[in-house]
């Protein structure tokens, strides 16, 4: 055994480990058992040295339902603050929101992740985000396996070279084309819950059998 | 604690009954406790005589089919805003129906534990519930009960969860077009040329006086009776003859035709002493009963949004059902529904245009392509299409293109919520590769047939099957000319087209077996599209383009004509004719049966007829192929 990592794993705190004891538990195996977290997060920007999380967004999807009480919203009390991203998301440094500190919201987050499976729209971006901000609280990554919605959107289009591909699809995109309304775009749990109906269509498509099926 | 999600389902049920009559901090509160569901077409919501749920439904998207086990006929669809399953929970009995999601779908499930209080709370949500179930008496869902006169009707239904049929109160158009007993019969007929219906309420003091119907004018004006500057009272029918807005289908055929007349206003209380409220002509019955190609043509051309034309649709879903019960010749069959999937189109294209902010820099032409191009389209598939439009200078070319994208996306939008499934492919008008000037297309076109490699092929087949929706039809003439202009200077194209028709796997196997798929979702199905439509629809392009025909996309009909040309071959294409009719109503059938696009086919479910059937098709593809290989020598292009 390593002894240095050991001792630092001892300063983690009880919440953490906690997180970390459901990842003893497997991941059913069909897909009706499993419950994706669906997120998103708005952030000052997207450097993931400089920029901040102002809000996490998240939502449970079991056997295609939703329930709309268990959804998770968080704001984030940041010192760095950026007045361009304001306009996108309309969050500013002193709303009326209830605010908490970092190290509470992503408290929050992990107890309600668990060990489920993360879904979200270019979800690595939400991830590293989220990740920077575990380090910066002096908490390891994420453990949770991931999925990410483009790349399954992109996986219900037809093999083809006569097909340009588009090279990125946006969450616009994808609610243009399920026509989901885009009336909460840019709230963090508005945006969770446009990805949440996308993943939900895409996988009617896809029709995996099961969760590795989504996973490869 | 209200969040994004409650306050989007909060903001969506407030427009619909009964929560419209709630105050906006209780739908909050009851929002709050919704459950969102998704449902993959046809999964069962509830089935008949389980017992009741905790939560009843609200669609918020897709639609609901409501009927009995077991019976395919559709009582009820519930559309977007339609509340369903309340009924049992308040009355604490079984579901009577099954509800099954007849597309993607989905739900707000709203508990019954906390919506009871608000609505023993609340006297409009009560009325509401007591007016929404009081027609349910006796046993209505007895089909016994139903005259054979209403046909198949499933015209969706608003605010009714349970009523049925003849039970069901009508719809009826609110948009009273009215005049004063004085006004000039010039203006009337202005009047109602200008809002194009066929009737026109004469009123005084804001009540029902007389009316005025497009017969009144032909027997009394246009015979020279009255001068056209005559005023309304003169030719006004009076006193006339008014209902309760409360009616049902079957009471309103009644009246109609004990009274022999053609329209019945609908007053506040049923007399002509209040307020008029609508008005219900025959073709408003007609529609709601729905059985006839003409009615649903009229219905379509009067739609004014995609809403309409997506319940129009539901009735031409019925009357398809109804003829291959009926056992109607499938080419019969298919010149209507195509027509009437071109006229959904049509209409479509005209909405989608009204409702652009410039009116279109230059002339154009909407191009449909593959199966709606060649008058295939029986079920809702994918929809395919094109835009030509007119040379423009070339600084112009890229801001008319955009234009020309944009309303594409408009269309492609609509008739998405009308029912044809986005082109996986995305070969559609608002992909800018589908978008072309003339030149443009020619250019492409040209391209395709000197570099006839297999992308370029699989492009040819499709786009050329385009058939003109809208818009100018010189634009497409003049391109299938420089089409065939270069195919013929080019005779090489068509060996390549033929062997791209060659390409399709064979549908059955050594011993005569049917050759299914071995991977992927439709593992062990048949597909019906790739290995049996396909090879038949592909060589009756590559042959009746060898002849330079343009004007025939159809494919039973490509052979027909091919049939003509050709004596010496016409037992084998008359053959293929009939194949290819008797491929597309088994696809069909499948289909309406599965409510699905009717491609994949599990053989394990066919009887012993059918799969004879099937196979004997089989027989004349391999026969079509070897013609069009030894004709169109593709042996020395494999080599």
């Amino acid at each position: 055994m390593w002894p240095f990592t050991k001792k630092k794993q001892l300063e983690l705190p009880d919440f953490w480990w906690e997180y970390e004891e459901h990842f003893n538990e497997k991941l059913p195996d069909s897909i009706p058992e499993n419950t994706f977290v669906v997120l998103d997060t708005e952030t000052t920007g997207f450097s993931l040295t400089r920029d901040r999380m102002l809000c996490i967004g998240a939502l449970k999807l079991l056997d295609n339902n939703i329930v709309v009480k268990d959804s998770f919203e968080v704001y984030i009390e940041q010192e760095h603050y950026d007045s361009d991203s304001a306009e996108i998301h309309g969050i500013l440094k002193k709303s009326k929101r209830d605010l908490m500190s970092e190290l509470e919201a992503l408290k929050q987050f992990l107890v309600y992740a668990k060990n489920h499976i993360l879904v979200g729209h270019h979800v690595m971006f939400d991830i590293n985000m989220i990740n920077a901000a575990l380090k910066r609280n002096g908490l390891p990554k994420l453990k949770n396996k991931t999925l990410d919605t483009e790349s399954l959107y992109i996986r219900t289009l037809l093999i083809s070279t006569v097909v340009q591909k588009k090279e990125r699809y946006t969450l616009d995109d994808l609610a243009k084309k399920f026509s989901i309304s885009r009336k909460d775009r840019h709230t963090a749990l508005g945006d969770a819950f446009i990805t949440a109906i996308a993943f939900l269509r895409t996988i009617e498509k896809l029709k995996p059998q099961k969760i590795k099926d989504l996973l490869r | 604690m209200k969040n994004t999600i409650s306050e989007r389902i909060a903001d969506f049920l407030k427009n619909y009954p009964p929560f419209n009559a709630m105050e906006a901090k209780q739908l909050e509160q009851l929002s709050l406790e919704v459950v969102i569901i998704h449902k993959e077409t046809n999964t069962v919501v509830f089935s008949q005589n389980e017992n009741p749920h905790t939560h009843f439904y609200v669609v918020n998207k897709g639609a609901v089919a409501l009927s009995k086990t077991g019976q395919s006929q559709i009582l009820d669809i519930c559309d977007e805003g339609d509340v369903f399953g309340l009924r049992p929970l308040l009355a604490n009995e079984n579901y009577k129906l099954e509800a099954k999601a007849y597309e993607e779908t989905i739900l707000y499930a709203v508990p019954i534990k906390d919506f009871k209080p608000l609505a023993l709370e609340n006297k409009r949500i009560g009325n509401f519930l007591i007016e929404s179930f009081a027609s349910n008496t006796g046993n209505p869902y007895s089909i016994k009960h139903r005259g054979k006169l209403y046909g198949d009707n499933e015209a969706a239904e608003r605010y009714s969860t349970n009523k049925i049929l003849d039970l069901q109160p009508i719809k009826y158009s609110t948009q009273l077009i009215t005049c004063k007993e004085g006004t000039k019969i010039k203006t009337i007929a202005d009047l109602m040329t200008k809002h194009n219906v066929s009737s026109i309420l004469v009123e005084k003091d804001n009540l029902p006086l007389g009316i005025i119907t497009d017969k009144d004018l032909r027997k009394k004006v246009a015979t020279g009776l009255f001068p056209i500057t005559a005023t309304a009272k003169s030719i006004m029918s009076s006193p006339i003859i008014t209902y309760p807005k409360e009616l049902t289908l079957a009471q309103s055929q009644m009246a109609m035709m004990k009274s022999n007349i053609s329209h019945l206003i609908l007053t506040e209380d049923g007399t002509t002493e209040s307020k008029s409220v609508g008005i219900l002509s025959k073709h408003d019955i007609m529609v709601a009963v729905g059985n006839n190609p003409a009615v649903l043509l009229r219905a379509i051309k009067r739609a004014t949004d995609a809403k309409r034309l997506r319940s129009i649709r539901h009735g031409i879903m019925n009357l398809l059902q109804g003829y291959l019960d009926q056992n109607i010749p499938l080419g019969l069959v298919s010149k209507i529904i195509s027509e009437l999937n071109d006229a959904s189109t049509k209409q479509v294209v005209q909405i989608a245009l009204s409702k652009m902010d410039e009116e279109p820099p230059v002339k154009f032409t909407w191009l449909s392509m593959g199966s709606q191009g060649r008058g295939e389209q029986l079920l809702n598939t994918d929809q395919d299409n094109a835009v030509i439009f007119e040379d423009v200078p070339d600084e112009k070319l890229e801001e008319t293109r955009s234009y020309f994208i944009k309303l594409g996306e408009r269309i492609s939008k609509m008739l998405n919520t009308i029912g044809f499934e986005y082109c996986p492919a995305d070969m559609m008008a608002s992909n800018r590769s589908w978008c072309h000037s003339l030149t443009e297309w020619k250019n492409v076109t040209a391209h395709w047939i000197h570099n006839p490699g297999p992308d370029e092929i699989l492009l040819s087949s499709i786009f050329f099957d385009y058939n003109v929706t809208y818009g100018e039809k010189a634009l497409a003439d003049e391109l299938s000319h420089s089409i065939f202009d270069h195919a013929n200077h080019y005779p090489q194209f068509f060996t390549h087209l033929a062997s791209g028709a060659l390409q399709n796997p064979s549908p059955s196997g050594f011993f005569r077996d049917f050759l299914v798929e071995q991977d992927g979702e439709h593992k062990d199905f048949f597909d019906l599209k790739l290995r049996a439509l396909m090879p038949i629809i592909d060589a009756a392009r590559v042959l009746i383009l060898s002849h330079s025909i343009k004007s025939i996309n159809n494919t039973a009909e490509r052979y027909e004509k091919l049939a003509e040309l050709e004596p010496n071959n016409k037992e084998l294409y008359l053959a293929c004719s009939y194949a290819s009719k008797a491929l597309l109503k088994f696809r069909t059938r499948q289909g309406l049966l599965h409510n699905d696009s009717g491609r994949y086919i599990a053989l394990d479910q066919l009887n012993k007829e059918e799969k004879i059937k099937l196979k004997r098709t089989f027989k004349t593809i391999k026969d079509i192929q070897s013609l069009i290989e030894v004709r169109f020598q593709v042996k020395n292009l494999l080599r």
